[in-house]
């Protein structure tokens, strides 16, 4: 085994904590980054050598400040600055036992300081997104780019942006107070989802470099939940993502292209995800207090429970649907229901169900995707044709299309 | 003699690990493991969930059910039991008869479990 790469995975796994500590002693993410950095280095010159130490983040931490320390008082001998006032809680710095101590009870409020500075709500999505990446996962700025499949130069003002604004936002470094906690939690939820969302849609080419987003999104929600451990909607959230990935393996054929859930061979599933994921369902259940992450977790159990497509039980899907049309209602959430309904009672049922929604979804590639299928089913072939055509027109994507094309070609196979 | 070993580590790095460097240390443990059923030593072995989706049950008159693994330092790790449940309840429900204060049951999901091939020690002493 190489010894090495422990080093790195230790590295990685303390930055949240690390530099969130060093941001609350000195108040500047740059600051921040750059102690990082150097007690990086650091360890990786040191612990090969000397062995690991019994607690990697304190170490850094310590290493960290003190470099900093040293060159402020460096710079301020040249240039006058009030140290004093950049500093903070520099009392123990002889007393590296207490500062750990300290350390260990800020732990929880600096991870916490750092999601919410990343998730400010001034930020647009992207920005929000671009900054937890640099900052809190440690992607670099050519990694981020890659995955957005932007140039390098593009994501680092995207990322300067948003510090610049963080900055005149003048961001609180006090402890985040309670209220203010619960609707930030909302941000940083929305704004990891929309991450793992990012690299779950990929297809084709991209895929290589996007579905590591994925990854990235389950390792924030993981953080986010140890944090909240008690919180059911991060639960939520957390196994909604466990389970979508633990499909990744059987989503893409040879050539990258989308392979629906249904046609999926579900021996390639990570199970060791799904335990997870269900493991967390069965815990948030326990609060009776559902969510929309729930919600949609609860969704993706369902069918990470059924061993084949033809063991979903559709009936349980229809229940959570009809649950989620009293809690956030909506023409898709309807659509979605009809699906279930079509497995139950069949797609003349599902077409009655979808018929009051064609108004509001008029212009809803999915809407006429289904209604396609459907009539095909029942053998108004004419009409199916005709759904499928308005289908292709709305298709957002070469993959959207090409899915219909291939329910078109089988229509016609039929009529002739 | 029988022994129970306990595997403690900072999980946040565990979690970190490469797939390469995971799948490196499992088959690492597997191998030992082979050589030991050959040798009729092994007894059960568990790789847990991550501790996010632990519960825990706290021992008192009215028994307290908390989000999370078990953290204190004050008490010890004293034992270890497997059990096959259909749903979460029912474990926590086992875990309040079989708590006694101070102390407290950690409930883990298993991720990993492998069959034991040692016979069952004796519950009492022949007298």
């Amino acid at each position: 085994m190489n010894d090495m790469s422990w080093i790195d995975a230790a590295l990685s796994a303390a930055r949240p904590h690390v530099l969130g500590a060093l941001l609350r002693y000195f108040r500047d993410l740059d600051t921040a980054e750059e102690a990082f950095q150097e007690a990086c280095l650091r360890a990786l010159s040191r612990w090969p050598v000397n062995g690991p130490p019994r607690d990697p983040a304190a170490w850094l931490i310590f290493v960290g400040r003190n470099f900093t320390l040293d060159e402020l008082r460096r710079r301020s001998k040249q240039e006058a600055l009030p140290v004093d006032e950049l500093l903070a809680e520099t009392e123990d710095e002889d007393q590296p036992d207490l500062a750990e101590r300290l350390d260990s009870s800020h732990y929880r409020d600096d991870v916490l300081r750092l999601l919410f500075i990343c998730c400010h709500p001034d930020l647009p999505a992207t920005q929000q997104i671009a900054l937890a990446l640099r900052i809190v996962s440690g992607l670099t700025v050519a990694e981020i780019a890659r995955a957005f499949l932007v140039t390098e130069s593009a994501m680092e003002q995207r990322i300067t942006r948003a510090k610049r604004r963080v900055t005149d936002a003048d961001v609180p470094f006090e402890t985040p107070g309670a209220p203010e906690r619960a609707e930030r939690l909302n941000t940083v939820a929305a704004m990891i989802y929309l991450l793992f969302n990012e690299g779950y849609s990929a297809n084709g080419g991209a895929v290589h470099v996007r579905v590591p987003l994925c990854e990235e999104a389950i390792r924030l929600a993981r953080l986010l939940l140890s944090l909240f451990p008690g919180n059911p909607e991060i639960m939520g959230l957390t196994a909604l993502l466990l389970l979508q990935h633990a499909r990744t393996p059987a989503r893409l054929d040879a050539d990258n292209a989308i392979v629906l859930l249904e046609d999926q061979d579900r021996s390639r599933w990570n199970r060791g995800l799904i335990a997870e994921g269900l493991a967390l369902m069965d815990k948030a259940i326990r609060h009776r207090d559902i969510g929309p992450y729930q919600m949609q977790a609860a969704l993706a159990s369902v069918h990470a429970r059924a061993a084949r497509a033809e063991d979903t039980d559709w009936a349980e899907i229809d229940r959570l649907y009809a649950i989620l049309e009293a809690l956030q209602p909506s023409p898709v959430v309807t659509l979605n229901r009809a699906v279930a309904v079509a497995k139950l009672k069949g797609p003349e049922a599902a077409l009655a169900m979808i018929e009051p929604l064609a108004d509001k979804l008029h212009g809803y590639f999915h809407f006429f995707g289904v209604k396609g299928a459907w009539l095909a089913q029942l053998g108004r072939l004419e009409e199916a044709r005709h759904a499928f055509d308005r289908a292709i027109a709305l298709a957002n994507t070469a993959a959207e299309a090409s899915h219909i094309r291939m329910h078109l070609d089988r229509l016609l196979a039929k009529v002739r | 003699m029988l022994y129970s070993i306990l595997c403690y580590n900072v999980e946040s790095i565990v979690g970190a690990w490469s797939r390469e460097h995971d799948d490196a240390v499992m088959k690492a443990h597997f191998d030992i493991q082979e050589k030991l059923v050959q040798a009729g030593k092994l007894g059960p072995v568990v790789r847990l969930l991550p501790t996010t989706t632990a519960t825990t049950v706290r021992a008192a008159d009215k028994p307290v059910v908390i989000d999370g693994p078990f953290a204190e330092t004050k008490e010890q790790l004293l034992g270890f039991y497997v059990v096959d449940c259909d749903t979460l309840d029912e474990v926590i429900d086992l875990a309040k008869q079989l708590s006694i204060p101070p102390g407290a049951m950690e409930i883990r999901p298993i991720r990993y479990f492998s069959q034991a091939n040692l016979p069952a020690t004796r519950l009492r002493e022949d007298r």
